[in-house]
């Protein structure tokens, strides 16, 4: 077991493309780790750096104390999970299981003893003498698991291990992983574009973004305060209200004239946006104390929850998360106002958090 | 074409459902479309049939019906003397094209291996690899077929006089093999493109190398792409004409096309020994093909489908 360094990580593809700008990571002994960001940000190129399968253009990476950028994959004693799972298609479940060790010629009856231990752990059982192609996503899935720890490797990498199986299936997996993983006390380096995987599975998550880290967290310090606009917009379903505020009078004031509360030290001369979370705010009556005046201008009804969307003036409607028992018609008026906590205000220009 | 065609009758029937009274006139129409499908299919089969019919029964014929006018179709007399000249000279040694089709089996044989050799793993590299100006490199690669054989022989003609290679069966080979790698490597790489990178890069992490992962995963998964291309680019060694007549000058080298094209051309024509060679020529592509049919297939219709 051992934890992985990355320093200033660079990778830029023969024609041209750069898929890592500039990558650092300190993942400690022991973590389970979320890569999270939209596709072509660079998360899947920097997990296979890690793993070997691509050469960085330039940059370190180590796990535990070794330097292992000249090293090939099959030396850095890690295991990786894919999307596609990668079951070898003509092998048995069991000699799937059995295929790295034989690899690195372990004697046969230890072999069947960690087959026989990682199935056990997986629940294979019954599905030892089955091929691949005759079994349902899911337990491919497991095979793909049991096939990366069966070796005991210093590290585990998952390249979006969860995203090819169905909803329902998805959340059971998501538990599994992580309860194996707590249980093995492995590093483990989960790439996702799911923030719900990430914000659920993550001891800390990196959030990246055109090849950069915009920041790096735990679940709850990404969602409170997210590092940039750009954070800001990806986590959270909805995600943030972005809203535009001047400083007026020792607050932070919106369009149609909602007040937020003020962060301290801010200084006047920068166009500010502020932050704020769906459940921050709240619907009230027209004309409620401290609301401004608002329109509904639709309604999403999820059963535990109903997302407003409410149109103050400004440049964006906002959205508003209310307990379903808030009923309001369509296109009524209603009040707005913030009942939060201070929000995290961004510099316009610079998109960056600055109080 | 036949899905199509398969795909508007269903959409037909779909369509006569709805209509009124819609049983009766379902089957009355299907009935006469079938009539008229089955007719249309009939003659054109008879037509693109007919030579090749002709042929086998020239083949078949001695040498006087032949010539016969009018032409007889059944009533003549059935002799295999013709094939038996096919193979054997008639001082009882072999014949002339027996030689040639014992040349063409090596050539076309010999740039079969040497294209597949070379073009196989070179689309493995361009499917995996991110190289520069990768698609320039696959265009330029197919611009070597662009030009049609009759406009680059003199040039290869004059270059293989300096080499030496002229009526040589190497220099066939070679040219041949040329030509195959190109078409290769580009069906080639809608194979591998289809087999997912991670078992290599899985077999990577557990132990093996880039090559060996190759070897031992991606190759034998390869195998049907393979028997297609190949299959593919035999034929096209296996009936090249252009070159062949070129580059050839000596029977102890020349293939079978320009070897039974010789056979025409004298005071007397003996058609009937032209007809068993064409025959005795067509067999090793028809028995390829019928063995690699569903590869074929396969190959044909690669990445019609998107997965």
């Amino acid at each position: 077991m051992a934890g992985i360094e990355v320093t200033t990580l660079h990778k830029r593809y023969p024609d041209g493309t750069v898929a890592v700008d500039r990558v650092d990571l300190s993942i400690g002994d022991g973590e389970l780790f979320v890569m999270l960001g939209p596709s072509g940000c660079g998360k899947t190129t920097t997990l296979r750096a890690i793993a070997g399968l691509e050469r960085q253009t330039s940059g370190d990476i180590r796990i535990g104390s070794t330097l292992v950028n000249d090293l090939p994959p099959a030396e850095r004693d890690i295991a990786m999970v894919f999307q596609f799972y990668a079951l070898y298609p003509h092998l048995t479940t069991r000699d799937n299981l059995a295929f790295p060790l034989r690899a690195e010629k372990m004697p046969e009856s230890q072999v069947r003893e960690r087959v026989d231990e990682a199935a056990r752990m997986m629940q294979l059982g019954p599905l030892l003498d089955r091929r691949p192609r005759r079994l349902s996503g899911g337990e491919q899935q497991r095979v793909a698991l049991a096939r990366a720890l069966v070796r005991r490797p210093r590290a585990f990498l998952m390249d979006e291990p969860l995203t090819n199986l169905d909803a329902e299936l998805r959340a059971d997996m998501r538990t599994e992983i992580k309860h194996l993983q707590a249980q093995l006390g492995t590093t483990m380096v989960f790439v996702t574009h799911d923030q719900v995987e990430a914000m659920s599975l993550g001891h800390r998550i990196a959030i990246l973004n055109k090849g950069r880290v915009e920041q790096i967290g735990t679940p709850l310090e990404v969602y409170d305060r997210p590092a940039s606009l750009f954070c800001a917009s990806f986590i959270g379903s909805p995600p943030m209200n972005l809203i535009d505020v001047e400083i007026a009078d020792g607050a932070l004031r919106g369009a149609g004239g909602l007040l937020l509360p003020p962060p301290p030290g801010l200084s006047r001369d920068r166009t500010l946006i502020a932050g704020v979370r769906p459940e921050a705010l709240e619907v009230t009556e027209p004309g409620a104390e401290g609301a401004i005046p608002a329109r509904v201008v639709s309604a999403e009804a999820l059963g535990d929850e109903i997302i407003y969307v409410l149109d103050h003036g400004g440049a964006r409607d906002v959205r508003v998360r209310t307990a379903p028992t808030v009923r309001y018609d369509l296109d009524a008026p209603v009040g707005l106002r913030h009942s939060g906590v201070m929000t995290p205000v961004y510099d316009a220009s610079t998109e960056e958090l600055v109080a | 074409m036949t899905i199509s065609s398969d795909r508007l009758v269903k959409a037909g029937a779909v369509t006569d459902t709805v209509a009124d009274n819609p049983l009766p006139r379902r089957r009355r129409r299907g009935r006469g479309r079938n009539i008229v499908e089955v007719t249309l299919l009939t003659v054109v089969a008879a037509a693109m049939l007919f030579p090749v019919l002709w042929i086998l029964e020239t083949s078949i014929k001695e040498n006087r019906d032949v010539y016969a006018v009018p032409a007889k179709f059944f009533d003549f007399k059935v002799t295999f003397a013709h094939y038996k000249d096919v193979f054997f000279a008639s001082d009882g040694g072999a014949s002339d094209v027996s030689r040639s089709f014992l040349n063409s089996i090596l050539v076309a044989g010999g740039s079969t291996v040497l294209a597949t050799l070379f073009g196989v793993p070179a689309a493995w590299a361009y499917s995996r690899f991110p190289l520069r100006a990768k698609k320039d490199q696959l265009f330029f690669i197919l611009s070597t077929r662009f030009m049609p054989p009759v406009v680059i022989v003199i040039p290869v003609f004059l270059m293989y006089r300096e080499l030496g290679l002229i009526n040589t069966h190497i220099g066939l080979i070679l040219v041949y093999a040329a030509f195959n790698v190109s078409f290769t490597i580009w069906m080639m790489k809608g194979f591998v493109d289809e087999v997912p990178a991670e078992y290599e890069e899985a077999a990577m992490l557990d132990g093996y190398t880039r090559l060996q992962a190759f070897r031992r995963f991606t190759l034998p998964l390869l195998v049907p792409g393979i028997a297609a291309t190949a299959v593919f680019a035999l034929i096209f060694s296996w009936n090249e004409f252009v070159f062949a007549i070129f580059l050839t000058t000596s029977q102890d080298v020349r293939t079978a096309p320009p070897a039974i094209a010789g056979l025409i051309g004298g005071t007397t024509v003996d058609w009937g020994l032209v007809a068993a060679c064409a025959v005795v020529f067509a067999i090793p592509v028809l028995v390829f093909a019928f063995l690699v049919r569903k590869h074929l297939v396969a190959g044909v219709t690669l990445g019609a489908v998107r997965r």
